[in-house]
C-alpha cells in the first residue's frame, strides 16, 4: 500500500474510495492493458500516467504501453485526428499503408502482453488497427475515443470503422461524439488527478518564482490559456480577444503556454503563426514549455485571474478541469467537452467568437466577486464529477459489465454474497 | 430485519440514436429502447445541479432550449414519470403530446434544433455503504447522512425493482408490522420527481421524524 487510496479519500471522500474497492474486488489480479501513442504530452498520456497507478493500487495488474511510429505514421494519424474533428484532411493511400504497417509492427511487438490481457483499452485512432492482428483474442477490447468526433469526415470514419466495429465496447467523452457501432458505447468523461504535478498544491515561493521567471506582474490582470499549439485551440482567436479586452484593461497580460506532443507534427507551424501574431506586444507571453513542465503549468493556472480555453473543437479539455479545480472561472469555446464543464454563469462562460471572449473577459475583470464565486462552484463541480476516482469507477464498471455480460445492473453487493 | 443502505451511480451509454428536429425526435423515440425514457426522465436527478431547473426531464429541456418551443416544453415538463407503472405508456403519452402540438403548428416538425438530441440509456452500479439499521429509529438517525445515490437507489430505482412499485423503505416497514402503516402512508405521499434528491432526502427525514415524534407522544 502506498497510501494513494487514502489520499484520494481525503479529497474525493471515503465513499468514493470504498466504491472503488468494491468494484475492484472481483477483478483482483486481472491483467488490464492500456495502449496509446505517446508517453508524454497531451491529455491521454496524463490520464494514463495517473489511472494506471490507481488501478494497480486497487489490485489490478494494470500496464500501459506506447506504440512506436515513424514521422510519416504520425502525419497520417494527425490527418485522422483533423478529419474526425471535422476538418477534412484525407490521408493518401500510401499513408494508410504506413498506418496499417505500423499497427502490424506494434501488434507483433506487443503480442505477448496483449494476448495475455483480459481487458485491453486502445486509446484513439493511432493504435486502433492493431485489433485486426488478434483474431483469436480472448480478452475484451475497448476503444477509447478522446476526440471530438461529432462531425467526422465520412471517408475517414468509414475507413476507421472497419477496425472499430470489432471492439467489444467503445468509450466517448460526450454523447455527441458517439457513432453507430455494433457494440455498447459508454459515455465516460475524462478526469484529473488532484495529486499530479499539474494539480497539486504549490508553495507560494515556487509560484512567485514562475511569475518572476516569465516576467509577469501578479498585480495586473492575467489571462492564461494552456494548450498545445494547435489550430483547433484557436490561439490566434485568443490573441484577438485579448487585444479587444485590453483596450478596457490596458495593464492586462496574456500567457499562451503549451507543450509539444510527440504525436503532433503540426505544432511547430502553429507556434510560428502565434509568435508572428504576438510580435511586438510585450503583454503577450508565448511560452513553449517542455511536455513535463507540469508544475509550471500548475503555477500559471494558479496565478491566472481568468483561464481561457477558446477551442473550436475539443474532445474534453482537461485544462478546463484543471483550472476549475484551482478555483478559476473559465471562458471556454462552445465546443465538445468544454460544454460539459463550463456551465454558463456558474463555472464560467461559453463563447463562440473572439468578440464573445473579449466581452466575458471584460465582465469577469469588472466583477471579481462573481469571478470568485464561479471559481468556488467550479472546484466543487470538479470534485463531484471529474476526479480520477470517478474515472476509475466508470472503467471498473465497464470491465465488470463486459466480463459478466451485464447490460443494465452491476450490483457489487450481490456478487459479494 | 436489518435494512442495508446501498448507494448507486449511473453510467451513461450512447445508443447512437439522435434527432435533429421534432419529426425525427418523435420517430426515433418510438423506436428507442425504453431504458432511454427512464434515463432521460430520472437520470438528471443524479447530476450536479447549480440551480432549480425550470424543466425536470431532458426531453422538455431539449424542446425548450434547442427547438425554442415553450408550449411543448411545458406540456412535456408536466409529465410525472412516477405516475406511470409502465415506461411504454409514458413514451406513448410523450408521442401523443408531440402529435397534439404538431396539429397546432405543423411547421414545427421541421425546425432544425440548435443542437441534436442524443438518446442515452444508463447502467446502474450498486454499492454497499456498510451502513445498517436494525430499527426504524436507527434508520431515521442515518437518514440525514444518505448520499444522493442512496436516495436514488432506495426510492427511485426501488420502484423499478419492486413488483408493486414501492420504495425500499416502505417495503422494509411493511415487514416490520402494521404499526408502521402510517409512516408507509406518509412515504407514499412524497413526490420523488418534483424536487432534487436533496429535497427528497429531507422529505424522508421529515416523514420519519414526524412519525417517531407522534409515536413518542402516544
Amino acid at each position: 500500500m502506498t497510501g494513494l487510496l487514502e489520499r484520494y479519500a481525503e479529497v474525493a471522500g471515503s465513499d468514493a474510495v470504498m466504491q472503488l474497492r468494491q468494484l475492484a474486488e472481483p477483478l483482483q489480479g486481472m491483467k488490464v492493458v492500456h495502449v496509446n501513442s505517446t508517453k508524454v504530452g497531451g491529455g491521454v498520456a496524463e490520464i494514463l500516467s495517473q489511472l494506471i497507478p490507481l488501478l494497480r493500487e486497487l489490485g489490478l495488474d494494470a500496464e500501459w504501453h506506447v506504440i512506436e511510429g515513424s514521422p510519416a505514421f504520425f502525419v497520417c494519424t494527425k490527418k485522422f485526428h483533423n478529419s474526425l474533428q471535422g476538418a477534412p484532411d484525407l490521408p493518401f493511400e500510401e499513408e494508410l499503408q504506413i498506418y496499417e504497417r505500423v499497427n502490424a509492427e506494434n501488434a507483433e511487438r506487443l503480442a505477448p502482453v496483449l494476448k495475455e490481457a483480459e481487458v485491453v483499452f486502445i486509446d484513439d485512432p493511432q493504435p486502433a488497427a492493431m485489433i485486426r492482428y488478434f483474431p483469436q483474442r480472448k480478452g475484451k477490447w475497448i476503444w477509447r475515443c478522446h476526440i471530438d468526433a461529432s462531425h467526422p469526415d465520412r471517408r475517414v470514419w468509414k475507413y476507421l470503422r472497419q477496425f472499430l466495429k470489432d471492439y467489444d465496447a467503445s468509450i466517448f467523452s460526450l454523447p455527441d461524439f458517439a457513432r453507430m457501432l455494433p457494440h455498447p458505447q459508454y459515455v465516460i468523461p475524462p478526469a484529473i488527478d488532484p495529486f499530479s504535478g499539474k494539480n497539486c498544491e504549490l508553495s507560494e515561493e515556487f509560484i512567485q518564482g514562475v511569475v518572476k521567471d516569465f516576467n509577469l506582474d501578479p498585480s495586473c490582470p492575467l489571462l492564461v490559456q494552456i494548450s498545445r499549439f494547435d489550430r483547433f485551440k484557436d490561439p490566434l482567436g485568443v490573441i484577438k480577444a485579448f487585444r479587444l479586452a485590453k483596450s478596457f484593461f490596458p495593464s492586462a497580460q496574456l500567457v499562451l503556454a503549451g507543450g509539444g506532443a510527440t504525436d503532433d507534427p503540426e505544432g511547430g507551424t502553429v507556434l510560428a503563426e502565434v509568435h508572428a501574431a504576438a510580435l511586438g506586444d510585450p503583454a503577450i507571453h508565448v511560452l513553449e514549455l517542455p511536455s513535463d513542465a507540469h508544475r509550471i503549468v500548475n503555477a500559471l493556472q494558479r496565478v491566472a485571474w481568468i483561464v481561457l480555453q477558446k477551442s473550436l473543437r475539443e474532445g474534453f479539455g482537461l485544462t478546463v478541469t484543471e483550472a476549475l479545480w484551482k478555483g478559476k472561472p473559465v471562458i471556454g469555446g462552445n465546443a465538445g467537452g468544454i460544454r460539459l464543464q463550463v456551465i454558463n454563469h456558474h463555472t464560467g462562460f461559453l463563447v463562440s467568437s473572439p468578440e464573445g471572449a473579449a466581452m466575458r473577459i471584460r465582465y469577469l475583470l469588472q466583477r471579481p466577486e462573481n469571478a470568485r464565486r464561479m471559481g468556488e462552484k467550479g472546484r466543487r463541480y470538479v470534485r463531484e464529477n471529474f476526479l480520477m476516482t470517478r474515472l476509475a469507477r466508470d472503467h471498473l464498471t465497464l470491465m465488470l459489465a463486459l466480463l459478466h455480460r451485464e447490460t443494465e445492473r452491476i450490483d457489487t453487493t450481490q456478487w459479494k454474497s | 430485519m436489518t435494512f442495508v443502505i446501498k448507494d448507486c451511480a449511473l453510467i451513461s451509454m450512447a445508443t447512437g440514436l439522435r434527432a435533429g428536429n421534432l419529426s425525427e425526435f418523435k420517430a426515433t423515440l418510438a423506436l428507442a429502447p425504453l431504458e432511454c425514457v427512464y434515463h432521460h426522465f430520472w437520470g438528471a436527478l443524479l447530476h450536479t445541479q447549480f440551480d432549480d431547473p425550470e424543466f425536470k426531464n431532458d426531453f422538455a429541456v431539449w424542446v425548450y432550449r434547442e427547438l425554442r418551443d415553450d408550449v411543448l416544453a411545458e406540456m412535456l415538463a408536466v409529465l410525472d414519470p412516477a405516475d406511470y407503472a409502465d415506461l411504454g405508456d409514458l413514451r406513448s403519452d410523450i408521442i401523443e403530446l408531440i402529435e397534439q402540438r404538431l396539429e397546432q403548428k405543423e411547421w414545427l416538425a421541421w425546425v432544425p434544433a440548435v443542437r441534436p438530441f442524443y438518446f442515452l440509456r444508463s447502467q446502474i452500479v450498486v454499492f454497499d455503504t456498510g451502513k445498517r439499521a436494525d430499527s426504524v429509529e436507527e434508520l431515521a438517525e442515518l437518514m440525514p447522512e444518505l448520499s444522493a445515490g442512496s436516495v436514488f437507489y432506495h426510492v427511485i430505482d426501488a420502484r423499478r425493482r419492486s413488483p408493486v412499485g414501492c420504495d425500499d423503505f416502505s417495503a422494509w416497514l411493511v415487514g416490520l408490522g402494521e404499526e408502521y402503516a402510517p409512516l408507509c402512508h406518509s412515504l407514499a405521499e412524497i413526490d420523488p420527481y418534483f424536487g432534487s434528491l436533496t429535497d427528497l432526502r429531507w422529505q424522508l427525514v421529515e416523514a420519519f421524524r414526524t412519525f417517531l415524534e407522534g409515536r413518542g407522544r402516544a
